[in-house]
């Protein structure tokens, strides 16, 4: 079961609002995502600075089995990376929805979290036909 | 799981491909290895026979011994590249790999009917039989454990009969994994009794990812990416497995490429950190691409990246530093002896 105190896109992302009067989001892959990849070895993040586009390309996830990109799940700045996966990618394996957060990032409008699918629906799009 | 060789394969177990090499470097891992094929040739021209479609020597193995050796066309090009073993003076069992089987049956009935019929008869046991391969340090230990009959004292290369639960066993010391170990062929109803004693003896299940990877390390070929119809075995370094005092299919092509060289080579390389190069990739040497990339990985034995590829004969030298343009991103690469990865000898 996904968490449900945040929002998921069909790339298999997830963004969790921190502040909302800061616009404040921290976005990261799914539990589904980091285990269909297999041990992660390599992520390639934006820089602090970078603008996000919904669904634009953010960066890679490298696992010994392939590359994939990642979608930004949202529209806004990047304000901050998480360090530790430079040297820890297996974080996103171990702990995907806490200690192996990719980003944060000022949202240009938290209202876009409206559109992006709830916990229950994820769940049910994960469990449908691959 | 995903379709390999027209079989649906686990590229991993639950462990995880990490945990999987590290089993098999460290201690036992066990694959389900029955995608590949088996067939054995037989009769009093099964030995004129594997000499002509082989660049290894039939004649010259000894009955309990084994061989690894290419099958190349006219042209030197590899059809497959396998293991074989001789069973006694006229009857042996060759491995081909899954993806290649049906064209190397045909291959070898096109010239047993050409050239060796009557007198060597072919026989496809692929779907009644199962391999598995054992492999790992530990292997020597537990392997005494589940037999009926001590077989750590085998030699590299060579095989023999055993039992485990009843079922019969025949076992190679052989591999593809860079480490010490076994491959277990027995009939297809015994696959299951014989992985669930491996695996209840503490054998960690591995996947394809995990072979893929401990292969790349060991510095050995895949059919399909180092090797195949457009490449020689003299290009891809393999000339120590290839007979150059024997007549067969390919010879005076790889007996002139010996002699006069080849215009590109297989070579390995290291890059730091763990980005993958991918097969495809293109090698640049001063920003002209001279070579592209067959196979690479991120090595958890080594701690880095690394590959494999063709490129111009100039630039296989060990330390060459080349350019990899990794999807867009020029990082440079080392260009290294294989294998990457030599086991630790037993003291």
């Amino acid at each position: 079961m996904s968490p449900d105190d945040r929002r998921y896109t069909k790339e298999h992302e997830w963004v969790m609002i921190e502040d909302a009067a800061a616009k404040s989001a921290v976005a990261g892959i799914t539990d589904f995502a980091q285990d269909q990849l297999g041990d992660i070895v390599f992520f390639e993040l934006p820089k602090v600075g970078d603008s996000l586009t919904h669904l634009g390309k953010m960066g890679e996830v490298e696992s010994v089995k392939a590359v994939s990109d990642l979608f930004s799940p949202i529209d806004g700045v990047v304000t901050e990376i998480n360090e530790k996966l430079l040297d820890h990618p297996e974080l996103v394996n171990q702990d995907p929805f806490g200690e192996g957060w990719l980003i944060k990032a000022t949202m240009t409008d938290i209202s876009q979290l409206d559109g992006l699918m709830s916990a229950s629906d994820y769940d049910a799009f994960t469990a449908g036909p691959q | 799981m995903v379709e390999f060789g027209g079989w649906d394969m686990p590229v991993q177990y639950p462990a995880g491909i990490l945990a999987e090499v590290k089993a098999v470097r460290k201690a036992t891992g066990v694959f389900d290895v029955s995608h590949m094929g088996r067939l054995y040739l037989s009769g009093p021209k099964a030995t004129d026979f594997l000499d002509w479609v082989l660049t290894g020597s039939a004649s010259t193995l000894r009955v309990g011994r084994a061989r690894y050796c290419m099958i190349c066309n006219e042209k030197g090009g590899v059809i497959d590249d396998t293991i074989f073993y001789r069973l006694s003076e006229d009857r042996y069992l060759l491995i081909p790999n899954a993806g290649n089987r049906s064209a190397v049956v045909a291959w070898f009935q096109r010239w047993i009917d050409e050239k060796f019929s009557p007198g060597c008869t072919m026989e496809d046991v692929t779907v009644t039989t199962g391999l598995i391969a054992f492999q790992g340090p530990g292997t020597l230990e537990t392997i005494d454990q589940v037999a009926d009959t001590p077989l750590s004292g085998m030699r590299p290369f060579s095989w023999t009969e055993s039992a485990i639960q009843g079922a019969t066993v025949f076992v190679g010391r052989t591999g593809y994994t860079g480490e010490d170990g076994f491959e277990l062929l027995v009939q297809g109803n015994d696959v299951v009794k014989v992985w669930t004693a491996l695996t209840d003896s503490g054998s960690v299940p591995c996947g394809l990812g995990a072979r893929d990877v401990l292969r790349l390390e060991a510095g050995l070929p895949l059919h399909g990416h180092e090797i195949d119809e457009k490449t020689t075995p003299i290009e891809a370094g393999l000339d120590r497995f290839v007979r150059f005092d024997k007549d067969y299919v390919g010879a005076a092509v790889l007996k002139d490429q010996q002699e006069n060289g080849v215009q590109r080579r297989l070579v390995g390389f290291t890059l730091p950190g763990r980005s993958a190069p991918r097969a495809g990739y293109n090698l640049l040497h001063q920003g002209e691409t001279i070579g592209a990339v067959t196979s690479g990985s991120y090595s958890p034995t080594l701690d880095t990246s690394i590959g494999m590829g063709y490129v111009l004969e100039r630039y296989v030298e060990s330390d060459t530093v080349l350019d990899l343009d990794l999807r867009g991103r020029i990082v440079q690469v080392n260009v290294t002896a294989l294998p990457f990865y030599t086991r630790p000898r037993r003291t």
